[in-house]
């Protein structure tokens, strides 16, 4: 429809941004400053691009869309194809609008080799729009890993006291499932000829093969989701990430895995994906409940909200495997709204530590009567990550119940506890920290929101309430897609059903 | 017009909502923007009450009901969600009561709250209540529905623990919101069964289909059941948590800890009546469930007897008003579930007025009492404040269902249907409520004369302080007394007598199995009379415990201390559930963390991996010794083993 390469445009003009940071010279104080305004207004250019796409994006089919397709190793078919479709759509835009956040956010707090660290979140955006973009195996594959490079020096090197611990076991958790897909893109290259991802989503793997390279694909996807029981690097990485870092970490990383599973496992595996079914619902729903009644018994705020994180993302990968249009279309809500949500948080406890350098909950309390602003802040996400029907968070919950509900009785009823456990520890959490008497010297002069910060609130803010109040607009994206895909993994699962029936 | 009733205090709950940023701390009162406050959000509550009352007109008198869609919410597959404003007869009915008293209560919130240091927080919560409260009554769909449900559970928890100094205002928010919860858990998971099973979340819709379905069967948990059942039981779980039935009821009472007017609006008159107005709304559902009523039925009587015995020994004067209403709900209650559903709507309304009234009663009574809330440390207040004393009067009049009050009527008829309806849990439910109705008289008239009779207690520094309400206060209690003494009577016709086919239209479905409420009207003269009878005797009882006899209570308490110790801490509920859900919950988080996490996961996985081959690097390097001999007698030991399996491998 269009002959301008959006997508590459939107995956490389960060790099572009990066390698201009680098060209700067001069006095510390001017390349601090030069240092950030590059890379907002980087960052913001590309945001204003990615709105090309929301603008030009056609809801009736579900092909790719903006495809680009240049050979690259033609001896082997491998090229460098990029492309987006209803599922993938959402989370670049999701990218754009939260790297400038994050840059807005670390305006004050980030201090020491600002240039390097401003080069880190633009190759960080770089890679992750690639990797949602991407629709060739190898492509995907490098863009995957390499998003582990700048995220491991964010926390390692911009990181709290046990920031190296933290990031050593977030690379290697990561790492580990990783070799696993790589084995896996391999045996499928050799099976299918191919690593272009549509072509591959229409060739029909042998059943017992799908079922190794379902579980290969698995490990990388369950640790990035991450699922129980290998989520423990992320309350580590998140409590030793700086602000911004958890709040990529959170809002984007986290949807690799998720995004993984809509688009590798399902459509190209879908026998194993049913094989597997009981599987994921299981380590979800203990995901779900032993999370949150971990997070329940937190100290830490930014520990808190990582874990009700790992039991948001439980939602997520339930609603997927339900096979069902609103168990998808809500798993994929939920990936957005949990990206805005939780960014928001991660924020908000940013704002905090900026100003009394503690993650403790309990070194906080009485908040209100100083920064009535941010409670009202606080209060929206607070909701919004307690699902309250009128905020993002219900809308995705919802329809993951609604879905799981069809599919299995037990799962729904098990998963819907997660309402009554999210909704005790927020309000725990809101209560010690936002409630009571302000008796902490400490506190005595905190200040409520910067004109600064209340921008970077602002669009999320936004966000947040529209996406609970009229989610149409992001719905309709995904519908063609989802149905699509859903007609897919049907026919291709009564072809296998056939085969087997006829084998008998 | 619709429009205007259900957005105006969403206007005004904004506009206050403004406000509180603008607000300058250090400026004495009266603040101009706390004025202004008060002024937006009561006008503009007044405005939606006559903006309600012209709906009523329209819908109800001229038999209009309509829906008005307004844009999609939700659409995903096979479900699609509107925000729609649906008006039946039930709906303008609900919308002319719930803007009424919501208008009452932000005007005698003007005097109550006069000295706060938050008055446009606290009107912006109270508006943006109500709108929660319209948009639950005016869904056309179930998920609407959920949306008002839950948004009124947000500004009960906000408004609960509006005082945020206090500790115990904290921790009642996050439990009537948890609690709350645990039912609409329930209810989702309700709606979720409707959706599987009609394909639709939309009133109608639904309702349309609902005879088809009759004898459809779920399975749910792997086993089979009626699927209706299944719906049913799963929101009535929903509406038990959010209008206090027995078992979820926990938090009603430690909600008073919010102000007054909040008790007022919220926990008596409008969102705890949520359950029944939607059991009721879902009418054509439960018809079709005999097992579900039958629940709806006992669970109902059951509270009412219940609340109605703990209500008899509490001291604090705002606790006695929330058992009751706890007692009052489980009414409603039994009413719907005997299909008595015009009954229970009919005594919703009534009960909306007189409890309103006497929960501000009592709020201009610890507002004259600087503040008391012991009804211990009251008494003889009467010649004091008469004018509080005669709405207090009224209003339990009216409580109590004496002849011609509001209650009067409502009870009546709700007993005399549960009579009617000549069913086991029917007979339980009229017993039950037939002692509840003793004992709420018999409470109602210990507060009263603990109150305003006998020989104070109060301090006479107290005492010096007690003045009668301003103006701003008293005022909208006479439209709340107004309510109390002829709502009964005005309504009976429409609601529950000769006009109510016509009065209700489709609003309500009752099957011809179901003839309760028509039956009501031929049930035995001793039916007819006995709620009163036992009325009367209960006040009579506590004129001859309080006031003949005062120091009779103290002796009986002391003679079954076991009793009333069991009464006083309200059946040991909260000590149960602290024992087996809150500790656990805590303890289980912890070990899961500290245990789980920390030494399972992260001993056997990461950190156990990077010891382990830290340990064995140790072991390599130690190998490297530097002596010859060692590395020879290695090779050599590597030269056999390969020679042997050599050998053997490969010779067999």
């Amino acid at each position: 429809m269009t002959q301008l390469p959006i997508l590459s445009l939107l995956t490389f003009l960060p790099l572009v941004g990066a390698v201009f940071i680098l060209t700067i010279r001069g006095d510390e104080a001017i390349v601090k400053r030069n240092a950030r305004h590059v890379a907002l207004w980087t960052s913001v250019i590309n945001f204003a691009l990615s709105m090309f796409i929301w603008v030009h994006f056609d809801t009736t089919t579900a092909d790719f869309q903006f495809v680009e397709s240049k050979p690259w190793m033609p001896a082997f078919n491998i090229g460098y194809k990029m492309g987006i479709d209803g599922i993938s759509m959402l989370f670049v835009l999701l990218t754009t609008l939260l790297t400038p956040i994050c840059i807005l956010a670390s305006w004050e707090n980030i201090n020491d080799r600002v240039k390097e660290y401003m080069i880190s979140f633009l190759v960080l955006e770089t890679f992750m729009i690639g990797m949602f973009c991407a629709l060739d195996l190898v492509v995907f594959y490098i863009f995957f890993e390499a998003v582990l490079i700048p995220m491991f020096l964010i926390i390692g090197v911009w990181g709290g006291p046990r920031r190296v611990y933290a990031s050593f076991k977030f690379f290697l958790y990561t790492l580990a499932g990783s070799v696993l897909m790589l084995l896996a893109i391999m045996a499928m290259y050799f099976d299918a000829g191919t690593t272009d991802i549509p072509g591959l989503m229409v060739h029909r793997f042998p059943p017992e093969r799908q079922t190794w390279l379902w579980l290969a694909f698995f490990a990388s996807f369950a640790v990035k989701i991450p699922m129980w029981p290998v989520h423990t690097w992320l309350p580590d990485a998140h409590v030793e990430a700086p602000t911004a870092g958890s709040v990529i970490l959170a809002a984007v990383l986290l949807k690799f895995g998720g995004y993984g599973l809509l688009r590798f496992s399902l459509p190209m595996f879908p026998d194993a994906s049913v094989m597997f079914t009981p599987l994921i619902y299981t380590l979800s729903i203990i995901a779900v409940i032993y999370t949150s009644l971990v997070a329940l018994a937190q100290e830490d705020m930014k520990k808190l909200i990582a874990y009700s994180s790992v039991a948001h993302m439980g939602f997520v990968t339930i609603g997927a495997f339900t096979l069902t249009v609103q168990g998808i279309e809500g798993a994929i809500y939920q990936m957005l709204a949990h990206g805005v949500i939780s960014a928001a948080l991660f924020l908000i406890v940013g704002v905090v530590y900026d100003r009394i350098h503690s993650r403790e909950i309990a070194a906080y309390g009485g908040l209100v009567h100083r920064m009535p602003g941010y409670s009202l802040i606080f209060m929206v996400f607070m909701l919004g990550s307690v699902g309250l029907p009128g905020t993002a968070g219900f809308v995705g919950e919802f329809l993951v119940l609604v879905g799981a509900f069809k599919a299995n009785t037990w799962v729904a009823a098990f998963a819907a506890t997660g309402l009554i456990l999210g909704a005790a520890y927020m309000l725990y959490l809101y209560r010690r920290v936002i409630f009571g008497s302000l008796t902490k010297d400490s506190l005595a002069a905190i200040k409520d929101l910067s004109l600064r910060e209340f921008a970077i609130f602002a669009p999320l803010l936004v966000l947040v309430i529209w996406m609970g109040i009229y989610p149409a607009p992001f719905l309709d994206i995904m519908h063609v897609s989802v149905a699509n895909m859903i007609t897919q993994i049907d026919s291709a699962l009564n072809a296998s059903t056939a085969i087997s029936v006829a084998g008998q | 017009m619709e429009l205007f009733a259900v957005f105006l205090p969403l206007f005004g709950a904004l506009c206050a909502g403004f406000l509180v940023f603008v607000r300058a701390p250090e400026t004495g009162t009266p603040n101009r923007i706390d004025t202004t406050a008060q002024w937006v959000t009561s006008s503009a509550m007044i405005l939606a009450a006559v903006a309600a009352g012209a709906v009523f007109w329209d819908v109800v008198l001229g038999n209009n009901p309509h829906t008005v869609e307004l844009f999609t919410w939700i659409d995903s597959g096979a479900m699609e969600v509107s925000w729609a404003i649906k008006l039946d007869t039930l709906s303008s009915v609900m919308l002319l009561m719930v803007t009424t008293v919501a208008a009452v209560i932000h005007v005698y919130s003007i005097g109550y709250m006069s000295h706060d240091h938050s008055i446009p927080r606290f009107m912006s919560y109270l508006s943006l209540f109500t709108f929660f409260m319209l948009m639950l009554v005016s869904a056309d769909n179930l998920v609407q529905l959920f949306f008002g449900w839950e948004g009124v559970g947000l500004c009960s928890y906000l408004l609960i623990g509006f005082w945020y100094d206090r500790p115990a205002a904290n921790a009642a928010a996050i439990k009537a919101f948890v609690v709350n919860r645990v039912g609409d858990f329930g209810f989702a998971l309700g709606i979720f069964a409707i959706f599987v099973l009609f394909q639709t979340v939309d009133y109608d819709t639904i309702f349309a289909a609902v005879a088809g379905k009759a004898t459809a069967t779920m399975v749910v948990f792997g086993i089979e059941f009626h699927a209706i059942t299944v719906c049913a039981v799963l929101l009535f779980i929903g509406a038990m948590g959010k209008s206090a039935q027995l078992g979820l009821h926990t938090w009603l009472p430690d909600a008073m800890e919010g102000p007054t007017p909040v008790s007022a609006l919220i926990h008596a008159a409008t969102m705890v009546t949520a359950g029944v107005f939607m059991v009721v709304r879902m009418s054509p559902l439960f018809e079709y469930s005999d097992t579900a009523l039958t629940l709806v039925t006992v669970v109902g009587a059951s509270t009412a007897i219940f609340a109605a015995t703990v209500a008899c020994v509490q001291n604090d004067i705002k606790r006695v008003i929330a058992y009751s209403t706890c007692s009052q709900l489980g009414y409603m209650f039994f009413a719907a579930g005997v299909s008595a559903y015009s009954a229970g709507v009919f005594h919703l309304v009534g009960h909306a007025f007189f409890k309103a009234l006497l929960f501000l009663g009592a709020g201009s009574i610890i507002h004259a009492m600087s503040d008391e809330q012991d009804m211990r440390k009251m008494g003889g207040l009467w010649k004091l404040i008469p004018v509080t004393y005669a709405l207090m009067l009224i209003g339990s009049l009216a409580l109590a269902g004496i002849w011609p009050f509001a209650g009067y009527y409502s009870k009546d008829v709700i007993l005399e249907a549960a009579y009617a309806a000549n069913t086991l849990a029917g007979g339980y439910a009229f017993w039950m409520g037939i002692a509840a109705a003793f004992l709420t008289a018999f409470y109602s008239w210990r507060l009263l004369i603990m109150t305003f009779h006998g020989t104070s207690r109060a301090s006479a520094k107290a005492l010096a302080h007690v003045h009668e309400s301003p103006k701003v206060m008293i005022v909208p209690l006479f439209v709340l007394a107004a309510g109390a003494m002829f709502m009964g009577y005005l309504g009976f016709e429409s609601f529950v007598g000769h006009n109510a086919e016509q009065f209700w239209g489709q609003a309500i479905l009752v099957l011809p199995s179901h003839p309760a409420l028509e039956a009501s009207h031929g049930v035995p003269l001793w039916v007819k009379y006995l709620p009163l009878a036992v009325g009367v005797a209960g006040i009579a009882l506590a004129y001859v415990l309080y006031m003949g006899l005062p120091s009779l209570p103290g002796v009986l308490a002391g003679r079954m201390r076991w009793l009333y110790q069991f009464l006083l801490n309200k059946w040991y509920f909260d000590e149960l559930y602290d024992l087996i859900f809150v500790r656990p919950a805590f303890y289980l988080g912890r070990g899961f963390w500290k245990a789980g996490d920390g030494a399972l996961i992260d001993g056997v996985g990461p950190d156990g991996i990077s010891a382990a081959v830290k340990h064995l690097a140790k072991r390599a390097g130690a190998l490297q010794s530097g002596y010859l001999y060692h590395y020879a007698f290695a090779m050599l030991t590597g030269v056999v083993v390969l020679v042997t399996w050599y050998l053997f491998g490969h010779g067999s």
